[in-house]
């Protein structure tokens, strides 16, 4: 854990007078799969917003590869290499899905490597290449989540942040999406997964922190979180 | 009779259409900057009366001629554009709609009164030798200066098409309207793209400006009027559409052109907003606008 790609420490963050985050800290190693797990409003929607620069925490520090990025833009942010798959997908409606994946190059670090990059998300997804003439907003719930990654992937991040990737689609997309994550993780991208489907992302992840009401209570590697009993009653339901 | 009346008919049509092509061009300067940023420029025709005044000083002071002043007029507004959206409208972006009003009514008001204290209350118009030469089409005769206007209006018109469809900073522009979280997921730098848009905007409504000048002469009064036609043609058009803020600007190019035929040109204003009242009770969404766009 020597190498830590982004450690986040005793992140605090506000809306308003409600308190979303407090003293959040967190280390991903480059390679790894964290699954960030909790209930709905327990904060971790906030915890990838925050790390990302989207919010803006009152209080602690965010580093990416040694670098503070914390109070950063966004787009600074994503220049350096963090990815971010937002929850609810957040394609863009009225452009094409070629339109969509070419914003996600938009980036100096991903434009002269454009063309490769959207040879390989043709080829991870292939039917975003079948559509790439449709516009975004015709497509189902599943293929939209597909644009949603590509999109984040031609902008070459070397962390990815998913963001409730399974929310809203049938079980065989599900299983179809937490297959790409690990596919993705094999090719060398460093994921972090947030879920609510607790079980799943938890088998995939090499480790996992568990957030209740904007605080870790519980941090683990993937199988100990599984079979540790509070996990067990609060999240599975066993 | 009848058939001069229909002559005389027609020929107020054309150059209604014609006008209007240039009354589209500012309204669709107004259009982009809601449509990207939801934020209405209440200053849009004390910009168009700016740009018409420096393509009046440039012909009266240097002897250019208001169509070739009008590209550097439309890179001064530009800038201008994007510094106004940077250092003032930014930090109102997400303030109550009757905030931004009053900050850019206040814009409005400096703008008009340093035109006013500036250049004075008199109509400043050029003459140019093309303003004698006309056009003819059969029956039909076209004002020289209306058809190089009105064809400026339509090069410049595509020319902002191709940029929103064919660079990545104009397809950008368009993520950024559609999807304000999706941009910034992807790391699009959204105020930047935010002052570009301005600058489109203002840009647009300087060479507007810079086009009329050949057809009208200018007051600062004019600013009021124009701000409220602006907002006519793009409610007719609808809102937040670039082919509906052409064809509201031809549209009430039309009307009050037919208008001035019919009754009296001063009563030209009766017709624009009669057309609004039409369109809003049976299109309330404009002749281009989608249903769910809000």
């Amino acid at each position: 854990m020597s190498a830590a790609l982004l450690q986040v420490d005793g992140l605090d963050l506000y809306y308003g007078d409600a308190q979303a985050l407090s003293g959040v800290s967190l280390e991903i190693a480059a390679g790894e799969i964290v699954a960030i797990v909790g209930a709905n409003g327990a904060g971790k929607s906030s915890l990838i917003r925050a790390i990302h620069g989207i919010e803006r925490p009152a209080a602690g520090r965010v580093r990416f590869d040694g670098v503070d990025i914390t109070g950063w833009p966004s787009h600074r942010a994503c220049e350096i290499g963090v990815g971010h798959v937002a929850e609810g997908r957040q394609v863009f409606p009225n452009l094409s899905v070629l339109e969509n994946l070419e914003m996600g190059a938009a980036l100096k670090r991903a434009r002269a490597d454009e063309k490769k990059t959207l040879e390989h998300v043709y080829s991870l997804f292939p039917r975003l290449a079948e559509r790439r003439k449709q516009a975004a907003g015709t497509l189902s719930g599943g293929e939209q989540q597909m644009l949603a990654i590509g999109r984040c992937l031609m902008g070459k991040p070397r962390l990815i942040m998913f963001d409730e990737p399974s929310l809203g689609l049938s079980p065989a997309i599900v299983q179809e999406m937490f297959r790409i994550v690990r596919r993705l993780n094999e090719e060398g991208l460093t994921v972090v997964l947030v879920e609510q489907n607790v079980m799943a992302s938890l088998r995939i992840a090499h480790r996992g922190y568990v957030l209740e009401n904007g605080r870790i209570e519980l941090s683990g590697s993937g199988p100990d979180l599984l079979s540790n009993d509070r996990v067990r009653q609060a999240y599975l339901g066993l | 009779m009848s058939q001069d009346f229909l002559l005389s008919l027609a020929q107020a049509i054309t150059k209604g259409l014609l006008t209007g092509m240039v009354y589209g061009l500012m309204a669709l300067g107004l259009s982009v900057i809601f449509g990207v940023m939801r934020v209405v420029n209440f200053a849009h025709g004390e910009m168009m009366v700016v740009g018409m005044y420096l393509a009046w000083a440039a012909f009266d002071y240097a002897g250019i001629h208001p169509l070739f002043s009008l590209p550097v007029i439309a890179l001064l507004f530009f800038g201008l554009g994007y510094g106004l959206q940077r250092g003032l409208i930014q930090p109102f972006i997400n303030r109550p709609e009757h905030q931004q009003f009053l900050l850019l009514l206040a814009v409005a008001t400096i703008v008009v009164n340093v035109c006013l204290a500036v250049a004075g209350p008199d109509s400043r118009g050029i003459q140019l030798e093309s303003q004698f030469d006309s056009y003819e089409l059969g029956p039909l005769v076209f004002d020289a200066v209306r058809v190089h206007a009105a064809i400026a209006a339509v090069v410049i018109a595509a020319l902002l098409w191709l940029f929103f469809t064919h660079t990545r900073i104009g397809k950008s522009i368009r993520a950024a309207a559609d999807n304000h979280m999706g941009a910034l997921v992807v790391g699009l730098d959204v105020r930047k793209l935010y002052a570009i848009t301005f600058g489109v905007g203002a840009a647009c409504v300087g060479a507007a400006g810079a086009l009329m000048i050949t057809i009208i002469p200018v007051t600062p009064f004019l600013a009021a009027e124009y701000t409220l036609l602006a907002f006519v043609i793009v409610i007719v058009g609808g809102l937040g559409s670039m082919t509906g803020a052409l064809l509201g600007g031809l549209l009430i190019g039309v009307s009050e052109a037919v208008a001035g035929l019919l009754i009296d040109p001063s009563l030209k204003s009766m017709f624009s907003f009669g057309l609004l009242i039409v369109v809003l009770l049976l299109r309330p969404q404009g002749l281009m606008g989608r249903k769910d766009s809000r």
